[in-house]
């Protein structure tokens, strides 16, 4: 039974397994579903587990129950009839009850036989297809699993909840606030127990006291500190532009975040040379071989930018965007050098990834794992680094 | 279980739900499953509780977590300090151990004579693995105490409820046993009929005025802490107790501190107010 939905579910990446499928079975064969608004609520309560996901259920029920939509040919035909909306009406018990058992097959067929019969425009009642009533079919009208054709909706039903996708907002691949990043940020966290053992471990005194016979024995550990060290380069200007609102974004984020034991941050154009910048207008310059030889391998790099540019910028010697910066050696080798240096790097692309076929994007990706500057993909990215490459 | 039992929570009477809610607690009821709330801050996930336990008329076990609640606490807490201090100065026999387990939140809803709603509250802000190290106890509804060697297995399985507010990511596992249900934000039609469940002797034109700025307000993105329904209900309080006429509402927004709790916000406010620039 609505094995397809299934799949639909799984194609439009809402993480369902098959226990949740199987609970749903359980749910149904208990016949707590009464028609199609109740199926879609029970669907989901069971199937998906995160808010982030609702959009993409809506799509995929969409998808499943597309014979829902009234027809192309059948609506434009209708339209004529139905004009303005009508004000809502409200069923009583005995009425919505005799439209319950209705399902959707039977619904367009109905449809279709009442189209055949009706021969005029037709408003309120309950049998034609026209505006306010109790049909089944038309618009402005109520009925539980009604079918609407064009105009506006009276009452809401599933299958126009899922049209709606209200829960677009609240997918993980869009961006979002500082918090949320700071949020994401914060996995990156490592607890490790350092320095002096001045913290009363109180299960182990505990225990020691009770095997001493209760006399105090007292347990001291290390605390815990985070040992994370980040390192943060992003590309500034320039294509840049657009997404100069969510790199600072992150950047406060990363800024804020108390738990770094350090976080450097520097910027650079388009690629990395011998260069790399305290300042987004690029005058204090401090140089990237010298980076290196201060930065420890252990320090968690993000580099930030669309890694769109002319291939000889990446390339070429004295291939730099800045004439004046004359490198002798080519970006691509920079940032190789860098990847080399570090053992936990990851770029995050603010760009579309539709748009990463571009051949730098690619020939920087095959360097560093690329991930886009979304909530999802910021996750993705701090999944990366917290374990080697 | 029978078709009609389904249906069983209909909301209390102070408490307003939606259509959305209602199925999936009964889902949650019937399936035996915990129920997972999530939603906005203010949108009323650990009230849900307190009214399905009023609704059904059962008795309500809270169990709130905190930063360093271990999940073993909801089972039970072997006092071994007291039984030290009993063996030492006490007069008790200390060779009894059962009197020095004390059930959890957890133990003490499993072996409730009737049924009970169990609210596990704000999941998230413990560790990690905390709701991992329930699974199996959720799942079977019974735990075993190897100091006694008991097993405390649920007489009635609990309405279980568990509200998260998404700090931290919950285990796959842990999901996939749960029922799920995301409280949106109240539209404004819902939302006036939970004032009127609040104050319901609300002055129409009162309740309009209020309602229009509170939700104009909440479209200002740059704040960061958008006012949320708890907001406004004290905010509603504070506009009738100061006897505020409906037409300074809009004009003045009185209290605003009510609705606003940031002080960046608050600025925010107070600088862009008189130009409206939202």
């Amino acid at each position: 039974m609505f094995t397809d939905f299934f799949y639909i579910l799984r194609q439009n990446k809402v993480p369902v397994s098959l226990v949740e499928w199987m609970t749903l079975m359980e749910a149904l064969a208990k016949g707590h579903i009464k028609n199609l608004d109740e199926f879609y609520f029970l669907a989901r309560a069971i199937l998906v587990k995160s808010e982030a996901y609702y959009d993409q259920y809506d799509i995929a029920f969409q998808q499943y129950f597309q014979g829902v939509e009234a027809p192309e040919e059948i609506t434009e035909q209708v339209l004529d009839w139905l004009k303005d909306p009508l004000s809502r009406l409200f069923l009583s018990e005995e009425e919505q009850a005799k439209f319950e058992s209705m399902d959707f097959d039977e619904l367009i067929k109905e449809l279709e036989k009442r189209l055949e019969e009706q021969t005029g425009q037709h408003d309120g009642g309950g049998h034609w297809i026209g505006r306010g009533g109790t049909s089944p079919f038309g618009h402005s009208g109520y009925h539980p699993a009604g079918i609407r054709i064009g105009g506006q909706p009276g009452g809401r039903h599933a299958v126009q909840i899922a049209q709606e996708r209200r829960f677009k907002n609240y997918r993980s691949d869009l961006t979002l606030d500082v918090r949320q990043i700071g949020m994401a940020l914060k996995k990156l966290r490592q607890l490790r127990r350092t320095g002096l053992e001045d913290e009363l471990d109180l299960e182990g005194t505990i225990k020691a006291t009770a095997k001493n016979a209760g006399d105090l024995d007292f347990i001291w550990q290390r605390s815990r500190k985070n040992t994370v060290k980040l390192l943060l380069l992003m590309d500034v200007g320039g294509s840049m532009e657009p997404f100069a609102m969510l790199c600072s974004q992150l950047f406060s984020a990363a800024h804020s975040s108390t738990h770094f034991k350090d976080f450097q941050y520097y910027y650079f154009h388009n690629c990395i040379y011998d260069y790399l910048y305290k300042d987004v207008e690029r005058e204090d310059a401090i140089s990237t071989v010298h980076l290196l030889h201060t930065l420890e391998p252990d320090y968690k790099l993000l580099l930030v930018g669309d890694a769109r540019m002319g291939p000889w910028e990446l390339t070429e010697r004295y291939g730099a965007i800045n004439y004046y910066e004359r490198n002798e050696i080519p970006g691509i080798l920079w940032l190789k050098r860098i990847r080399d240096h570090f053992s936990h790097c990851v770029w995050l692309n603010p760009d579309d990834p539709r748009f990463w076929i571009h051949a730098t994007v690619q020939m920087i990706g095959k360097l560093f794992p690329m991930y886009s500057l979304t909530l999802g993909g910021l996750e993705e990215a701090v999944g990366k680094l917290v374990v080697a490459k | 279980m029978k078709k009609d039992n389904f249906a069983q929570f209909s909301g209390s009477e102070d408490y307003v739900t939606s259509e959305p809610i209602r199925n999936a607690v009964n889902v949650s009821i019937a399936l035996g499953r915990p129920l997972l709330i999530r939603g906005e801050a203010g949108t009323g996930k650990t009230l849900l509780a307190h009214s399905i336990a009023r609704g059904l008329e059962k008795k309500l076990t809270i169990w709130n977590v905190k930063s360093t609640t271990k999940a073993q606490e909801g089972l039970y807490v072997y006092d071994t300090v007291q039984r030290l201090n009993d063996s030492r100065f006490g007069d008790k026999d200390v060779g009894d151990i059962k009197q020095y387990i004390k059930l959890g939140k957890l133990g003490q809803a499993f072996i409730a004579p009737e049924q009970v709603v169990l609210l596990i509250d704000e999941v998230d802000k413990a560790d990690i693995e905390f709701p991992n190290d329930l699974l199996n106890e959720l799942d079977e509804m019974s735990f075993y105490i190897p100091e006694t060697n008991e097993t405390i297995s649920a007489i009635h399985r609990p309405i279980t409820v568990i509200t998260s507010n998404a700090e931290k990511e919950l285990p796959d596992a842990f999901l996939r046993r749960c029922i799920f249900h995301y409280i949106e934000f109240p539209t404004p039609e819902l939302m006036e009929e939970i004032v009127r469940v609040h104050f319901p002797d609300i002055k129409d034109n009162l309740i309009s005025e209020a309602l229009k700025t509170f939700y104009s307000l909440r479209k200002v993105d740059d704040f960061r802490k958008k006012p949320s329904t708890s907001e406004l209900l004290d905010w509603i309080r504070a506009l009738i107790a100061g006897g505020i006429p409906h037409e300074d509402i809009a004009k003045q927004v009185p209290f605003v501190g009510t609705l606003l709790k940031k002080e960046n916000d608050y600025d925010f406010f107070v600088r862009n107010f008189a130009t409206r620039r939202w």
